[in-house]
């Protein structure tokens, strides 16, 4: 049966079948794979620059929190995140701003005066002033935000998705 | 190789056997009318498909249930395919199947010994009108509110109970937020279940009992 050239007519069907099952799977998988993905193709990054307030309201030698919110659309609905971060002066003219965000798994750390240092509560990581791992399981120091002084008030360059 | 592959698995699977009993078994001679039951099986795991990726989306209640289908349709990548086919193959599923019936009954397939075969597909039929009465009301739409309105009033009417069976499809005496989610419920779980078992039954029963021929004139 195999040998003649003729193909029989049951192996007619299931080639048809074969192939035709096979469009179907490729016209509507391939749609359904982007369906899924979707929103993990969608980025949106937000290019501002944030207002802190006049530089005279932090102290110079001690981090001071500042906390800020951001309201964005996911899908049908308007979340907002909160952000915060940490404005250290250095001095009277050196400014650094640290995110909050631990670099391990994103908990938010908090500055400990007395130790002097920052503090992560969720696997004991700690940074110094500067945002430099002093120990723990952070894969690099926190991440700093590029900032200016305008007429006395500090801002921050805000890019995220 | 692949010959290797495959007869490691048949001697544990049956894969033969199974595919000699379902898909090669002896069948009198049949037209086209007898692929109506193929069909609706077809359509019901096309349905079963594209629901369970629409639920990655779909949001049963009040406040999002409408802006939800609004993202699937408008923001989704072949979002209004999926729901287009999700929409259109329900309206063709009730129709397939009622054809599925037509033919058993003009071909009097449903006789000795098939009556439960037949049963079960009136039941199996039933089932599917009550997927395509939940599904109406979840796009939350206009037409949805007021077609399910009506559907509950009408199931309102039976003498006696009727207001007790209008109180538990709407889950209260209002159409709410409460009415969604059970009828959402209802629409991918329950239903989906119970249609799922009973195709397995009935479809046990075609290939056990075999199907019935053209009837002729001797019938």
């Amino acid at each position: 049966m195999a040998k003649t050239p003729n193909i029989s007519r049951s192996d007619f069907v299931k080639g048809v079948v074969g192939i035709l099952g096979g469009i179907m799977g490729v016209v509507i998988g391939i749609p359904a794979i982007g369906f899924v993905l979707a929103p993990a193709l969608k980025i949106s990054l937000a290019d501002v620059w944030i207002p802190l307030g006049p530089l005279t309201n932090y102290p110079v030698g001690t981090p001071t929190l500042f906390s800020f919110t951001r309201s964005k659309v996911n899908g049908w609905e308007k979340s907002t995140n909160s952000y915060g971060v940490f404005v250290y002066r250095k001095s009277e003219t050196e400014t650094v701003v640290l995110s909050n965000v631990c670099t391990h798994l994103s908990c938010r750390v908090n500055w400990n005066d007395a130790n002097q240092e920052y503090v992560c509560p969720c696997h004991d990581a700690t940074f110094d002033s500067d945002g430099q791992v002093i120990s723990g399981p952070p894969p690099r120091p926190l991440d700093v935000y590029e900032s200016k002084v305008e007429d006395g008030n500090l801002f921050i360059h805000f890019l995220k998705g | 190789m692949l010959n290797k592959v495959f007869t490691w698995l048949d001697e544990r699977l049956g894969l033969q056997t199974i595919y000699n009993t379902t898909l090669d078994r002896k069948i009198p001679k049949v037209n086209w009318f007898f692929t109506l039951g193929s069909a609706s099986a077809f359509l019901f795991i096309m349905q079963g498909m594209t629901g369970i990726f629409l639920t990655i989306y779909y949001v049963p209640t009040p406040d999002h249930a409408y802006d939800s289908i609004q993202y699937i349709m408008n923001e989704v990548a072949f979002g209004w395919l999926i729901r287009g086919i999700h929409h259109w193959g329900a309206s063709l599923m009730v129709f397939i199947v009622f054809c599925h019936m037509l033919r058993t009954f003009y071909f009097a397939a449903y006789k000795y010994p098939r009556e439960l075969t037949w049963i079960t597909g009136v039941v199996l039929l039933l089932v599917t009108l009550g997927m395509g009465f939940t599904g109406y009301l979840l796009p939350w739409n206009q037409r949805a509110y007021w077609a399910t309105t009506v559907g509950t009033e009408i199931a309102g009417t039976v003498p006696f109970v009727g207001s007790f069976i209008n109180s538990v499809l709407r889950g209260g005496t209002d159409l709410s937020a409460l009415t969604l989610t059970r009828f959402f419920a209802v629409h991918i779980w329950f239903l989906p279940a119970v249609l799922a078992g009973i195709i397995g039954v009935h479809l046990y029963m075609v290939i056990k009992l075999g199907i019935a021929g053209i009837p002729d004139k001797e019938d």
